[in-house]
């Protein structure tokens, strides 16, 4: 039998931009873990390969935690929400 | 006040509900962004503008806040439209009610400088060709830095 996750166990990550369009998503939920850090995720993610590479490619990728600008050694907890998209481009 | 929206917006508007604020205000600056072509692509027929919704605002209101404690900040009303604009049309407006002007022109050029490094927006230029999203500029990065 198996434990119904809930997104509290989970963090959900979103994608904007260009970002979203060249990974063919904007949102997905990953489980949690002790010590988890934004570059970790990165680093995570990239290893699917193709489009994916690109998160830890050339590139720059800006990351915000819950909505705040945050840095790759920004701890992520169970319920956190965690962006990456391209440098901005507003005003 | 901060409003991100997809509707037009009228500056006069703005303008009279800035200076309904008290006779403590001396000077009001206000700024106005056009949609122009950016020259990086050939034929651009408009943009397509995309946000983070609540970190927009959240963002924006914190420029605002940090603009009250370096300046004199008596009130402050940022919009910026998002989804299809066409050239030309408006897109950004920031003002700043001051008791002085110096506060009013620096407040304002502050949170629109850093708005555009800072705020979650992204612009896609649509062109008779093809679309692309447009890449940040260095000298908008620079000019935000020389507010630290």
């Amino acid at each position: 039998m198996t434990t119904k996750t809930t997104d509290k166990d989970n963090i959900t990550v979103r994608f904007f931009a260009r970002l979203r369009e060249e990974l063919g998503t904007d949102q997905l939920t990953m489980p949690a873990q002790p010590g988890l850090t934004t570059a970790q995720i990165l680093a995570e993610l990239a290893r699917r390969g193709g489009a994916w590479s690109q998160l830890q490619g050339s590139q720059p990728v800006m990351i915000a935690v819950n909505q705040t600008m945050a840095k790759p050694s920004t701890p992520v907890e169970s319920g956190d929400e965690v962006a990456f998209f391209p440098p901005v481009t507003g005003g | 006040m901060i409003s991100i929206q997809t509707a037009d917006f009228d500056p006069a508007a703005e303008y009279a509900a800035l200076r309904d604020s008290g006779a403590g205000t001396g000077a009001i600056a206000t700024f106005t962004g056009l949609v122009r072509d950016s020259g990086d692509m050939k034929g651009v027929t408009g943009l397509y503008l995309e946000h983070y919704p609540g970190m927009t605002e959240q963002v924006i209101g914190a420029l605002i806040e940090e603009a009250s404690t370096r300046w004199n900040v008596r009130k402050a009303r940022v919009i910026h439209r998002i989804g299809h604009l066409a050239l030309q049309d408006q897109i950004v407006f920031v003002g700043v009610c001051s008791a002085h002007r110096e506060d009013a022109f620096a407040a304002c050029q502050f949170v629109m400088d850093a708005l555009k490094t800072s705020a979650p927006f992204w612009k896609k230029e649509m062109t008779a060709s093809g679309e692309h999203w447009v890449e940040q500029k260095a000298s908008d990065v620079a000019r935000s830095k020389t507010w630290d």
